[in-house]
């Protein structure tokens, strides 16, 4: 029996599609699983099923009867209940509170709470899941799993019919895995339908009834778990043609820059890293959402310290403890969040790109508007920047020629060393070629690269070397030549 | 009991610290513990307290009132003008509140539901009503104020006993329905986490909406429990009463960012404030220092939290990191 279904559904984001015509349908009693690689519109999926995000088109059914208006609220007193990766619990708030709130009446008179009553029903849910966690306990003092079991509960209060968990077991422990499988199964038995989430493809055998596999915002196929092996979800979640040109040329290797051994960070989660690029080289970076990537390249650039092992550059250790000390030894980083991290929105295309070198900039008379004036022309002709001034804010501008500003802030800097967090996500083509293009040049300048990206396509298409990340470490480094898709996707899931 | 201790921490140390300013008065200046002296200090400090418990709510649902003070000048002024006209006092009472309300209802639709940052907003309205009012009033008090005006016409005895009831009333009902109510609980959930609350289904922008009602409705209280004390209206009152009303809360264990705090926490907080006034002119100091040592008060409240909050944090983490497996 259809329990919810999604019908073509689809959902863009300033212009870059997210979900394309996306369709699913979840079974009363059934552990539905999602798999993707990053950015295949899972979350996206999960958001317009539960109201968070209103799709484009296309059309949600719950029993068979449409949906017209979603909002959290709704989809909730409906009986669909998400439990999101980060758990969404009130930090202040006693477990008991955060069980109760938000369902309506509480079943009390003149809206009073019942605390007796808010306690006992808090109790008896979390007992029925084997949770063993107090009532009157303030949320933050939970650890992880069991912030997950508290929200497992508050849906099961919520009499949800429909439960979303979104890589519920990405934190935990295998004795808690097991406890959550054992929770899942009688939810199952008893009717509830789940839409089950998750990177690590060996577990869905144990757990999953059926799943259905996202590439590139679209639903490509569903299947009965048992008649499909986890090499051929695999292939299924790559899939794709190696589409585009990349304009890759061959650069002669110089001298090791940039070294890494044993690097780790107990507070960035990495360990054990080792690492080295070379002049005019570029290394690429997969790996899943949580692998550590982006917390490798924070903890070089000084951002969050490391702990154990040496950073080397030309031979000569070296230690950063803030990213100005990364800019003064010509170590740049171009942050994946771009409107967050990497421009200054408000702010002129040219205070954005000299931001970073404003001690070259300044000096006793104050700063010098001229040379930043050459400057921001310099940069926004050399990377086409499209803007009728520079003094426009950055904000005025499409989200590739924002990326070519946050780019150009870096190469004021002159780098040695260029690390590039997802440097062409939600950027155009035309943006994203200008990019690789710019990106051969520096390479043929002797930059050593360092490229972070979900797109493997474009790492096999622009690396000379792919370093392939999983739990906080590197689990396989390939060449060039001997990387495929489907190589480095199994490596990532830590096959 | 270790969790009642852990709970309202901040409460109990607020607490500790008010019992122990009693207590160095008592030693030096026993007179300060007179009836007459009390009685005074507790009526003064009144409309203030009907102030921070408006402000209570508006910190807890993780926003700030600045533009209090200035609501209470024009509230003051229209308990006078209205009670010149003859209305009775009853209904002088429920209008002034609504005028309140209604300054509050503007603040809560900018804030609330256009989501603009609510500092800026009563900042504004800070300087806004209050140089309306000037402009009005031309800076000129309001006089002649019918007899009924004053102490109700109860007299000051019985008037100040009418005060303290319905501030005591006003107090234990908002206390009670801020544990009790669910709308109570709301206002926590989303000055806790504003986007949970709206994944929980709780309507966020209206929730901020009516609490800044209420401040306003407060205000109007706290204005006319204030002017009938005296015989004459001034076209200036209630002129830092914003921040004397921030710190009495921040002082009594509330987060700024919201989502943490107790109205019995707010009454200590302005029980201690307004006590170090006074208690300094009895100890012999000399009363500039009022100032300077509220604000060390605040600080020191802050810091504690602060310093509390991350020995707590570190403890928690290494202990998760020795036991995790449960």
């Amino acid at each position: 029996m259809t329990l919810l279904k999604a019908d073509h559904i689809t959902k863009s984001y300033a212009g870059v599609h997210a979900l394309r015509d996306a369709s699913f349908e979840l079974r009363a009693g059934e552990v539905h699983a999602l798999v993707g690689e990053n950015g295949a519109g899972k979350s996206t999926l999960i958001k317009a099923l539960t109201g968070a995000v209103i799709p484009d088109s296309g059309e949600i059914l719950l029993d068979g009867t449409r949906i017209t208006e979603n909002s959290p609220g709704i989809s909730k007193s409906l009986g669909i209940a998400a439990i999101y990766q980060q758990p969404a619990l009130f930090p202040e708030l006693t477990v008991a509170e955060n069980i109760a709130i938000g369902q309506e009446r509480d079943g009390s008179v003149f809206g009073m709470v019942n605390w007796a009553r808010r306690k006992q029903r808090a109790k008896e849910l979390l007992d029925r899941i084997g949770a063993r966690i107090s009532p009157e306990q303030i949320a933050a003092e939970l650890s992880m799993p069991q912030q997950q079991l508290v929200e497992i509960a508050r849906a099961l209060g919520a009499n949800a019919r429909v439960l979303v968990l979104d890589e519920p077991t990405a934190s935990l422990s295998e004795d808690d895995t097991r406890n959550l499988f054992r929770v899942i199964r009688e939810l199952r038995a008893s009717g509830v339908g789940m839409i089950y989430i998750s990177h690590r493809l060996e577990e869905l055998p144990a757990i999953a009834d059926r799943v259905t596999v996202l590439r590139d915002g679209q639903t490509i196929d569903t299947h009965e778990m048992a008649d499909v092996s986890s090499k051929q979800l695999i292939q299924l979640m790559v899939g794709r043609e190696l589409s585009g040109v990349f304009p890759k040329r061959e650069v002669p290797r110089g001298e090791v820059v940039f070294e890494l051994r044993g690097f780790g960070s107990r507070e960035a989660g990495i360990r054990g890293i080792d690492l080295t690029i070379r002049a005019g080289e570029i290394v690429g970076i997969a790996g899943l959402v949580g692998a550590g990537r982006t917390e490798l390249a924070k903890t070089i650039f000084g951002l969050v310290p490391p702990d154990t092992g040496v950073m080397l550059l030309r031979g000569k250790q070296i230690t950063i403890g803030h990213p100005s000390e990364a800019i003064d030894l010509h170590i740049s980083y171009l942050p994946e969040d771009r409107r967050r991290h990497g421009v200054v929105l408000d702010l002129p295309i040219s205070s954005n790109i000299t931001l970073a070198s404003l001690k070259h900039l300044s000096g006793f008379k104050g700063m010098n508007f001229r040379k930043e004036k050459e400057i921001a022309a310099e940069y926004t002709r050399r990377l086409g920047v499209k803007t009728p001034a520079i003094y426009n804010a950055v904000s005025t501008l499409s989200g590739g020629n924002q990326q070519k500003v946050a780019l150009s802030r870096w190469l004021v800097t002159q780098p040695a060393v260029l690390i590039l967090d997802e440097p062409t996500q939600g950027v155009d083509v035309g943006s994203k070629a200008e990019i690789h293009e710019l990106m051969m040049e520096l390479a043929e300048q002797g930059v050593a690269i360092l490229m972070i990206s979900s797109e493997l396509p474009e790492l096999l298409g622009m690396c000379d070397r792919i370093a392939v990340m999983n739990g906080g470490t590197i689990a396989k480094v390939f060449d060039r030549t001997d990387a495929t898709q489907d190589l480095i996707l199994s490596a990532a899931l830590g096959h | 009991m270790a969790t009642i201790g852990k709970t309202y921490r901040r409460e109990i140390s607020a607490a500790a610290a008010l019992a122990a300013l009693l207590v160095i008065v008592a030693i030096i200046a026993p007179s300060f513990f007179a009836p007459g002296n009390l009685r005074d200090l507790i009526v003064n400090n009144l409309p203030t307290l009907l102030i921070a418990i408006g402000m209570t709510l508006v910190i807890l649902v993780g926003q700030i009132d600045i533009s209090v003070g200035s609501q209470f000048a024009v509230c003051s002024v229209a308990a006078g003008v209205l009670a010149k006209t003859g209305l009775p006092m009853p209904l002088v009472f429920v209008a002034v509140m609504l005028i309140g309300g209604l300054m509050g209802a503007l603040n809560g639709t900018l804030i609330g539901w256009m989501k603009l940052p609510s500092i800026i907003v009563t900042l504004a309205m800070l300087v806004m009503w209050r140089d309306a009012l000037r402009w009005i009033t031309e800076g000129a008090w309001v006089q002649g104020l019918p007899e009924n005006f004053q102490w109700f016409g109860l007299g000051q005895s019985t008037g100040e006993i009418v005060i303290f009831m319905i501030s005591l009333l006003l107090f234990a009902v908002f206390a009670w329905s801020l544990r009790n109510l669910i709308v109570g609980r709301t206002v926590y959930a989303v000055g806790s986490d504003a986007e949970a609350a709206r994944l929980a289904g709780i309507n966020s922008p209206n929730v901020v909406f009516w609490v800044f009602i209420i401040m306003g409705g407060l205000v109007g209280v706290s204005a006319l429990l204030n002017a009938i004390r005296f015989s004459a209206i001034p076209g200036n009152s209630g002129v830092g009463l914003e921040l004397k009303a921030i710190a009495a809360v921040v002082v009594g264990g509330a987060a700024i960012t919201g989502g943490r705090g107790t109205l019995i926490g707010t009454l200590i907080g302005v029980a201690l404030l307004g006590t170090i006034g006074t208690a300094l002119t009895f100890l012999g100091i000399n009363p500039f220092w009022e100032k300077a040592i509220q604000g060390a008060i605040i600080l020191a409240a802050l810091a504690s939290d602060v310093a509390l909050g991350r020995l707590e944090k570190n403890g928690r983490s290494d202990l998760a990191a020795t036991t995790s497996p449960a």
